[in-house]
């Protein structure tokens, strides 16, 4: 399968979205809404609940199921307040030592007036530096599409997962092909450039492995999924915290491909 | 080996005589860039702020000769073979005479010792990759170690698209280095120049202790020109610059440039001791 028909694949209305991944993965589950400061954005979900016999805070992108809640969660474009949401969350879960699920699927941070005026970026940019620093373990995976800085902001965690046909990108590839070829019809060539499929992920090492897909047994997929991310989550309760975060730094310091002194390194 | 290597520090220094014209953007008038440096870059002609590139704003803030640099060799490689990425590259070198969109190092001002980083707009639009997350991630680790505050003057398209997702995690790498410094309790002063958008005002841009801006800058997050192809919104004129930002409560002054060196120099004495 190309890089496109993965991104066709991963955007279509039909696959499983955010909440059914939460329905599917935490039991007993207390949601909770509001950044405390603005409004509650209903393009992200958010709570508590059981990971197993595991207490965990979950965060889940929610594009929605069908038109209305499509529209109502502007399509999982997160607003300011979204990601302002998702960071009272894992504060939260620092404070009550429990570990974040973070579920991404999102083409991106909401391109609005709104949120420019709400400050999407310094949104942004303040999940970045406080999840780098946030003193329990966090797991994300991409569950769809990973929208360049607006995923990231869901995504700076200790280990990163991405389902089988997912996809993460610097920047939409149809927003690539309009700056690169003034042309955003040739979309397939720049998925193709861009590099976005889950292999490539492991293969820069942005992601840890990937999680097989199998919708046509969702429960037994999600079971799965459980499974490996317990096992995960046993191994890094098990560091000190300076331990977690010094391993959680150096997981993104070391990314990167430059030549220095004519050398390349990686 | 060790005469190639002395060969080029002596051949590297900071501030090249060398002069060249700049046309400005808004009358067309070229003037020297000498004189420029002694005018703040304001048009002469019709008083226009002209973007400065990246090693002349240092030349401009920095004490006589207290300014060094870090890894100057450090630059970009076009590793995933991405269309015209290397022609790009090409040309910015040759035209700038800089290796990466960002120089780096530490200097003086008014005496008081700090690590700065410097973006050119004129290197691939000053978008962020590999070379530039590298090169400030270091400079936060040095300042880290030697107890230093970092100013960081910004202006960036974002993350690179031509190195593709690597690129965005130097947005997550760049916050670890500033959020280990900040940690130490020590200053991060951010002035935003134009045009500040994209990946780098969701990261480093908007992650200062004080975050000053120029008049009149662009500094955004999603540009304008999709916010109204995407929301059929109409926009006001001032969106997204310094002054919408600072009405907004996310800068905390616009500074004009004949006041920066004061400001800053100010800033960086309420935050430290004095080294000379
Ligand atoms: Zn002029």
């Amino acid at each position: 399968m190309t890089a496109y028909e993965k991104l066709k694949m991963v955007r279509a209305l039909d696959r499983p979205k955010g909440s059914d991944f939460v329905e599917g993965l935490f039991t007993d589950r207390v949601a909770l809404c509001g950044d405390r400061r603005y409004a509650d954005d209903p393009a992200i979900v958010g709570g508590i609940g059981y990971l197993g016999d595991q207490v965990v805070t979950y965060i889940a992108i929610d594009k929605g199921r069908d038109m209305a809640e499509c529209m109502q969660k502007h399509f999982g474009c997160p607003m300011p307040e979204g990601y302002r949401k998702a960071l009272r969350l894992m504060k939260q879960a620092e404070k009550f030592k429990r570990p974040v699920i973070c579920l991404v699927d999102t083409l991106g941070a909401y391109p609005g007036a709104e949120g420019e005026e709400r400050g999407q970026g310094q949104a942004i940019a303040e999940n970045l530096v406080e999840m780098i620093g946030l003193k329990t373990p966090v797991i994300s995976v991409v569950i769809g599409e990973g929208g360049s800085g607006g995923a990231l902001a869901l995504a700076v965690a200790d280990r990163v997962y991405m389902l089988e046909n997912a996809v993460y990108s610097v920047i939409t590839p149809d927003g690539c092909a309009s700056i690169i070829w003034k042309d955003a019809s040739r979309v397939h060539d720049a998925a193709e450039c861009l590099h976005i499929t889950a292999q490539d992920m492991v293969d820069f090492g942005v992601a840890e492995d990937i999680i097989p897909e199998n919708f046509e047994d969702f429960p037994q997929m999600c079971e799965n999924m459980k499974t490996r991310l317990l096992q995960d989550l046993q191994g890094l309760k098990k560091l000190s915290v300076s331990h977690l975060l010094d391993e959680r730094y150096n997981r993104f310091r070391k990314i990167g491909i430059y030549e220095e002194n004519g050398k390349v390194k990686q | 080996m060790f005469k190639r290597f002395f060969n080029r520090l002596l051949k590297r220094q900071p501030f090249p005589e060398k002069d060249f014209d700049v046309v400005c953007p808004a009358c067309k008038q070229a003037s020297s860039h000498l004189s420029l440096l002694n005018s703040n870059y304001i048009c002469p002609d019709c008083g226009a702020y002209i973007r400065i590139p990246a090693r002349d704003r240092i030349r401009m803030l920095a004490d006589a000769d207290s300014f060094s640099e870090f890894d100057a060799d450090l630059t970009s490689k076009d590793f995933l073979q991405f269309p015209g990425y290397q022609e790009k590259l090409d040309k910015a070198r040759e035209s700038t005479g800089e290796a990466s969109a960002v120089v780096t190092g530490v200097m003086r001002m008014g005496g008081m010792e700090c690590a700065v980083f410097a973006m050119d707009s004129r290197f691939v639009m000053a978008s962020m990759g590999s070379a530039v997350g590298e090169k400030i991630t270091r400079l936060f680790e040095y300042a880290l170690k030697m107890h230093l505050p970092v100013l960081g003057i910004t202006c960036s398209g974002g993350a690179r698209m031509q190195e593709g997702i690597v690129s965005l995690m130097q947005m997550a790498k760049c916050s670890g280095a500033v959020r280990r410094h900040s940690d130490a309790g020590l200053l991060y002063l951010v002035l935003l120049t134009d045009p500040t958008t994209g990946g780098m005002t969701a990261s480093i841009a908007m992650e200062g202790d004080i975050t000053l801006a120029e008049p009149k800058t662009l500094v955004g997050f999603a540009g304008r020109r999709v916010i109204e192809q995407t929301t059929g919104a109409e926009l006001p004129q001032d969106f997204q610059t310094s002054e919408f930002l600072l009405t907004h409560g996310f800068v905390d002054m616009v500074l004009p440039r004949e006041k920066q060196k004061e400001t800053i120099t100010l800033i960086l004495k309420q935050h430290g001791k004095e080294t000379v």
